[in-house]
């Protein structure tokens, strides 16, 4: 082949390519980047109003708003709670099961099929079962509460109660919820480690735990890196599940997170402030960025090469 | 470290319940003798590995004994029995050094057998220098050949000084020069270690070129432990004779009938000092002498010259496999005919089997 036909036929399957990547392309471009850009936009005017189109002027007034709010603070901290809590325990437990799964060989399968089924279920059934759960209301106990009072202790209301009741139930349901998807991914990691590496360190003599911690864990650490940022982003972004448990006014339960408050402050008294809401998911944003960031980097420097 | 085995057996259970069970490793009773290498050679699948496995601990035995000197180590954990293993693709940890690979095991030491640091370092570099791979201490198996890889896992095999030394099919994933290259540094490691070494191999000439003794074994069963040339001397039956040897033996369907043995219509070799019938007749490729007036006829195929052997490819009614090899000096070689050859045959390049139980029938 000549010279010029190797150029024309890359400058052909460029084209070509571009040409494939296209619908897609348009749909990012359309529904991603442009808004995307739009509420950066939106976040620094004024008072925008949806309806006629006009702000008052441009500036950081929007971020000061917002972050002085005490519903987006609030919002904030349940936000972090919920991801300090729910991230790790929920990656060790999904550890834990997924290491008992692997080392059963009887009803393998069934077990297998149980821990899997929260993921198709559907998230309001379990919010509305999390809740029948957790309530006391003057008629009727929840089973948490009778267990509660079986053990002698004074039952607490955990749906309408105390704040570290509330946000305790929260992070059991955030759990429960993203486990089923870590025991999956958890559980095929560990199934892919040459059985090899633990026959040598048998012969090596390594305990169990040792085997564990030291062939074990840096063998599937990618995974579960994998686990952890994918769970931070999702904990940063959870909302459904607190309107699953406490319903739709999560400011008047104090319960609020970040995209709640942003989906409040878009909607709220009819036309909403789409400005404060903007200035908040771009606050989310460089949060869940940095968070991001420091994670690969944290993997990147852990994990091992070759 | 003499290792001595005793009615070993192995039985597999089957994997579902129809299937019948396997039984790998069928009543093995041999002694290896002290600083000896021992190649343990057979077709793949016949029970190697799993003698293999025994030996270090990794299978338990469905029965038997082994023992490590006078020591019973049949019920002693892998860990306990000071065997080093080196597996087949090495099973190096890939995300530790060559160091750290090494001074694994040393690590899992407790009690009085803790070591330091320094020491635990300092006993690596030496098994490191001993396979001669002390250059590469901080690179990680990635990031190396195979036949470094496999360096680093004798290393690793040997640096808690093991009684015994266990490789399986320590060759097998090197390229053939490598292979030559890594047999002769096996041979080396061993004379300097001076431990008893057992490999596994499905390749007799690796087996032959550097074992002090070789056991062939096949579906399970121990057929023969011998010195290599031994072995190909004096196979005691025809599995054996054909394992071992390249080109292979050549097989005839022959007849013994007066004290004469006749291979079709060719009486090729008298003073048969056995009973009359069938038998088969395995000659190695060296045994043949060109001779025109020879007793055993055949068809010319074709001559092959491989570097300094030639062989001479021919046909025989009475032959089993595709055709005859014998390999002819090149200043013997004389055809005076295009199509048909015939051999003079060596008494002991001759061996005779039983034609039911394929055991050795020796003769004179």
């Amino acid at each position: 082949m000549t010279k010029s036909g190797v150029k024309r036929e890359g400058i052909m399957g460029t084209l070509s390519g571009w040409l494939y990547l296209a619908p897609a392309l348009a749909f990012l471009i359309f529904f991603m980047v442009y808004p995307l850009i739009d509420v950066f936009i939106y976040s620094f005017e004024e008072g925008y109003n949806s309806a006629s189109q006009t702000y008052f002027g441009i500036g950081g007034y929007n971020y000061s708003y917002v972050l002085r709010d005490p519903y987006f603070l609030q919002a904030v901290k349940n936000t972090f709670i919920l991801v300090i809590f729910t991230v790790p325990v929920s990656t060790i437990l999904s550890l834990l099961i997924s290491l008992a799964l692997n080392s059963i060989e009887k009803f393998k399968k069934l077990f297998q099929t149980i821990y899997f089924l929260p993921y198709v279920t559907n998230t309001l059934a379990v919010g509305l079962v999390f809740m029948i759960l957790f309530q006391k209301t003057p008629y009727t106990d929840g089973l948490i509460n009778l267990l509660i009072k079986a053990m002698g202790m004074s039952p607490v209301d955990f749906i309408e109660g105390p704040y570290w009741a509330k946000m305790f139930v929260l992070c059991v349901y955030v759990i429960w919820i993203v486990m089923p998807f870590k025991i999956l991914i958890l559980t095929s990691a560990l199934a892919s480690v040459n059985p090899v590496y633990y026959k040598a360190a048998k012969i090596d003599g390594a305990s169990k735990t040792r085997i564990f911690f030291k062939i074990t864990l840096p063998m599937i650490s990618p995974m579960i890196f994998y686990l952890v940022i994918t769970g931070f982003i999702g904990a940063f972004k959870a909302y459904s599940d607190a309107v699953a448990i406490f319903g739709v006014d999560l400011n008047a339960a104090g319960m609020n997170t970040m995209v709640g408050y942003v989906y409040d402050m878009l909607y709220c008294d009819g036309g909403g402030y789409p400005s404060y809401a903007s200035a908040a998911a771009i606050i989310l944003f460089a949060i869940v960025l940095t968070i991001t960031v420091i994670n690969l980097i944290v993997s990147k420097k852990t994990a091992p090469k070759g | 470290m003499e290792v001595r085995l005793e009615h070993l057996t192995k039985i597999f259970p089957s994997r579902d319940k129809k299937g019948s069970e396997v039984v790998a490793v069928n009543d093995f009773n041999f002694t290896i003798p002290e600083g000896k290498l021992i190649g343990l050679l057979g077709p793949s699948g016949c029970g190697k590995s799993t003698v293999l496995y025994m030996i270090c601990g990794l299978e338990k035995p469905t029965s038997g004994k082994i023992y490590f000197g006078e020591d019973d180590v049949t019920d002693v954990p892998s860990e306990k029995r000071g065997a080093g293993l080196v597996f087949q693709n090495y099973a190096l940890y890939p995300h530790l050094t060559v160091r750290q690979n090494i001074t694994f095991p040393l690590e899992n030491l407790k009690g009085e057998e803790k070591l330091t640091k320094e020491q635990r370092n300092a006993k690596a570099l030496e098994a490191a220098k001993l396979v001669q791979i002390e250059g590469l201490m901080d690179r990680k198996p990635g990031e190396m050949s195979g036949g470094q890889q496999q360096r680093v896992a004798i290393a690793r095999a040997l640096v808690k000084m093991p009684k015994v030394l266990l490789m399986d099919e320590p060759l097998s994933n090197l390229d053939a020069r490598l292979r030559l290259q890594t047999r002769e540094e096996i041979r080396r490691i061993q004379k300097a270690t001076g431990i008893t070494t057992i490999f596994v191999t499905h390749d007799q000439e690796e087996a032959m070129s550097i074992s002090d003794m070789i056991v062939v074994m096949k579906d399970g069963v121990f057929q023969q432990m011998d010195a290599p040339q031994k072995v190909y001397d004096d196979p005691v039956n025809l599995f054996v004779a054909k394992f071992l040897g390249t080109p292979a033996i050549n097989v005839f369907e022959a007849e013994v009938k007066d004290k004469k043995l006749h291979i079709g219509e060719d009486m090729v070799m008298d003073k048969v000092n056995v009973k009359d019938g069938p038998v088969w007749c395995g000659i190695r490729p060296e045994g043949f002498i060109l001779d025109e007036q020879g007793a055993l006829h055949c068809s010319l195929t074709g001559v092959d010259v491989m570097g300094r052997d030639t062989s001479i490819v021919s046909t025989n009614p009475k032959m089993t496999g595709l055709n005859i090899r014998s390999i002819i000096s090149a200043e013997d070689l004389k055809l005076t005919s295009k199509d048909s050859v015939r051999f003079n045959i060596k008494r002991s390049k001759t061996l005779l089997f039983d034609k039911e139980s394929e055991a050795r029938i020796y003769y004179d």
